[in-house]
């Protein structure tokens, strides 16, 4: 295999870019999330530090960062230290496989707007967000505290449970795209979203994702009423930081998808196709606060009940709808 | 440079499983088998087989293993350090398994197989395909046995009126 210089650099700059824009971004929506709340409730939210509080973000990072890194007697010191990473890491790395730009020419090359461009793209953010569950599941059960082991239970129940209809909401995308390679995906939905032949696809799609980052009504494993913190109950300084990091980017990154998937990605008319897709994945991030600050925490029997007996079974429906629909039409 | 990579991967994957073996503790033998798998699946992608490497991280370490974990986490452990070798009995089946395992991994590798060519990746066209096609029957079948086992499971598991 041949490697061209200039290829790798680009590579490398795309991959630096991303990693920069989404731990920015990511820090701000702490940010966002703490001021939208605030108006939410009629409160003014962090206003000390910076105009408008706008420094906050840095002042929580050095707050974090100096804080005592402790661990809980009879934690399982490995897993317990490797667990954050475990949470975050394949949360920013889904984001290699999303388009979030039209390409580009630079030096005489084109540029495509995405770090990898796999065929097997969708395969891969199911496979890396399957592997996100063990964060959850090992940070809860290394801890040896039961309100983390039963904060990490109710996590893996939910994640896996929320997977699956995600997973199926998905198919019908795939069906009228005819490829699992987001580009592909994105450049099938240039003239129509998908979102119009598929409301039901991404309704259920948005409510999977929606559990799967752990958010109101769906923040069981965490619910502070009953269990403290849920799985991070033990954890301190940067180590909890890094869940609560890998929690907003896992916003960001599943409202990107749900743009790619169902809103066009990065097409729309006037605007160039970097703000149109940062302007969608911005609106899911909205929309996520806004029903943190509206809608009260599911039980846990409803919570189970709905994903296994509603969502998979409408998921199943629609994509049986979906088939026929499509070979009807020929 | 994908020799290197491969030799990398495959000393990381055999060292992760017999980690998984010999690990007394159970949570920490899925840690390890799940990096197994993992680099497992990297090799898979390396002799350009992507659509495998994706079935392997999302069923085996993503569904399989996370409901090992599951299970083991809800069950009262005990001391798994004071566990002991199993005896010969216990060694008898395993190591006639392994011995049929070991001699036709052996005999492949006197006989010329090469190994798969990676010059032609399968797309997932192709793949469905001849799934769907040339072995229709076979994946009814599978799917057939995997419904029992469904039906099977809500019967073991159904709530026992007295």
């Amino acid at each position: 295999m041949n490697y061209d210089p200039i290829d790798i650099a680009l590579t490398l700059g795309k991959i630096a870019l991303v990693f920069f824009v989404i731990l920015t971004m990511a820090a701000y929506m702490v940010f966002a999330e703490r001021k939208v709340l605030a108006w939410v409730q009629d409160r003014k939210g962090p206003n000390r530090v910076g105009p408008f509080g706008l420094l906050q973000p840095l002042a929580d990072l050095i707050k974090l960062l100096t804080k005592e890194d402790f661990r809980p007697i009879g934690a399982d010191k490995w897993l317990f230290y490797l667990a954050p990473a475990m949470a975050a890491i394949p949360a920013i790395m889904i984001f290699a496989v999303i388009p979030f730009g039209a390409p580009l020419t630079l030096f005489g090359h084109t540029v495509t707007l995405q770090v990898a461009d796999l065929n097997v793209g969708l395969l891969l953010f199911m496979a890396l967000s399957s592997i996100a569950v063990y964060g959850v599941a090992l940070g809860g059960w290394a801890s040896n505290s039961k309100y983390a082991l039963l904060g990490s239970i109710r996590g893996l129940a939910q994640l896996i449970s929320y997977e699956l209809s995600m997973g199926l909401a998905l198919v019908p995308v795939v069906m009228l795209a005819r490829s699992f390679r987001l580009s592909d995906i994105v450049n099938a939905q240039s003239g129509c979203w998908f979102i119009v032949y598929q409301p039901l696809a991404f309704v259920i799609f948005l409510i999977s994702i929606a559990a799967e980052c752990k958010r109101i009504p769906f923040d069981l494993p965490e619910a502070e009423g009953e269990l403290v913190a849920g799985f991070h109950t033990e954890y301190s300084g940067m180590r909890f930081g890094l869940f609560f990091v890998g929690e907003y980017i896992n916003i960001i990154v599943l409202g990107g998808l749900a743009a790619t998937f169902f809103l066009g990605g990065w097409h729309g008319p006037w605007l160039p196709p970097f703000v149109w897709f940062s302007g969608k994945v911005l609106a899911f991030a909205f929309l996520f606060i806004w029903v943190r600050g509206t809608l009260p925490r599911l039980r846990y029997d409803q919570l189970m009940h709905f994903g296994w007996k509603i969502l998979t079974p409408l998921a199943l429906i629609n994509i049986l709808v979906t088939g026929w629909w499509m070979v009807l039409r020929g | 440079m994908e020799t290197y990579l491969f030799y990398i991967l495959a000393v990381v994957t055999v060292i992760g499983t017999l980690l998984a073996i010999t690990e007394k503790h159970p949570v920490h033998a899925i840690v390890y088998l799940v990096t197994s798998f993992f680099s497992l699946a990297v090799i898979f992608f390396l002799l350009a087989a992507p659509l495998i490497a994706m079935f392997e991280v999302i069923i085996y370490a993503g569904a399989v293993m996370v409901l090992f974990m599951f299970v083991i986490m809800m069950l009262d452990l005990g001391r798994p350090d004071e566990a002991t070798l199993p005896t010969l009995r216990q060694w008898l089946l395993p190591t006639f398994l392994g011995v049929i395992i070991l001699v036709s991994i052996g005999s492949v590798a006197v006989s010329h197989y090469g190994a798969p060519s990676a010059v032609h990746e399968v797309s997932v066209k192709e793949f469905a395909l001849i799934l769907f096609q040339k072995y229709a029957v076979a994946i009814e079948i599978i799917s057939m046995q995997l419904l029992f086992a469904v039906v099977g499971a809500l019967y073991l598991g159904r709530r026992r009126t007295p």
